[in-house]
């Protein structure tokens, strides 16, 4: 009896232990990451109706913001679809994109400061995202704490 | 615009957040009397749907243009509904966390909402 105990045991949980290996499809928009689905989910909203009403009616106005705009709107609606999937494929993809999107944040957020006359328009990433209450400079690390540590749990 | 339908719409969002932050910080998910809350402010915020297109339609125009405000209108509506579905199949805090960001996020819209439609 104490031999199958002993053998029984193993047996059982090596396949658990194995089990997150195996499988890849783990969640990243379950508990905290909710919350970044709703809030990328609006970002990609609110930057693709912006840019596209932007771009609809007077591209020539400030092509460079609008283009920039319509940049992020692509870039939070891969986060989103990514953090949406779940698995290690879409963990990694997001946060390459979530480090892209940090970037570009600081980049067009100094080139703001920086030039003005280059942009006739503000974009979402303007003044580091300033007119959206800094959301976009914190957004993505957020997301990026998040997406490292789903991959533990 | 309605500006005590603005201001009633954005004071009730802000409330439904604070009320689903505490149950955030209780650690509770969205409970039915939170959707009814939700129900509450997606009434107000379809109310004010309404007014805006009707105001439209009377020849009235926003200040920063009829698009921009359409889009608000919309985007006010469903803000709140959105986050309550969220919510339904996330039963944690982090439920009622997304509530209280979406709620937030109406209040932001009536905001801006008030300025596009100017006086």
């Amino acid at each position: 009896m104490s031999d199958t105990d002993r053998t029984g045991a193993p047996a059982s949980r090596a396949p658990e232990r194995d089990a997150p290996r195996q499988k890849q499809q783990f969640e990243l928009g379950s508990g905290p990451g909710r919350v970044l689905v709703w809030f990328y989910g609006v970002f990609t909203v609110a930057a693709a109706s912006r840019s596209v009403v932007e771009m609809v009616l007077d591209f020539g106005r400030a092509p460079l913001a609008y283009v920039l705009s319509a940049v992020a709107a692509v870039v939070y609606g891969f986060i989103t679809y990514s953090l949406v999937r779940g698995g290690e494929t879409a963990r990694r993809a997001a946060l390459v994109c979530c480090a892209a999107e940090l970037a570009g944040v600081l980049v067009v957020g100094t080139w703001t400061r920086l030039e003005p006359s280059a942009f006739p328009d503000s974009t979402v990433w303007s003044e580091f995202g300033m007119g959206y209450l800094f959301i976009p400079v914190i957004l993505p690390v957020t997301g990026m704490i998040w997406l490292r540590r789903a991959r533990k749990a | 615009m309605l500006d005590a339908l603005t201001v009633a719409v954005a004071v009730t969002a802000l409330a439904l957040a604070a009320w689903c932050g505490f149950a955030a910080y209780r650690d509770q998910p969205t409970k039915d009397w939170h959707f009814i809350g939700m129900a509450v402010v997606s009434v107000l915020a379809l109310a004010q749907l309404l007014v805006g297109i009707v105001q439209l339609a009377r020849g009235e125009r926003p200040d920063q243009g009829m698009t921009i405000f359409i889009a608000y209108l919309i985007g006010a509506f469903a803000s709140v509904p959105a986050a309550g579905f969220l919510s339904l199949s996330e039963r944690t805090r982090w439920g009622s966390v997304t509530v209280a960001a979406g709620a937030v996020v109406l209040a932001v819209l009536e905001v801006r909402l008030y300025d596009i439609w100017g006086n």
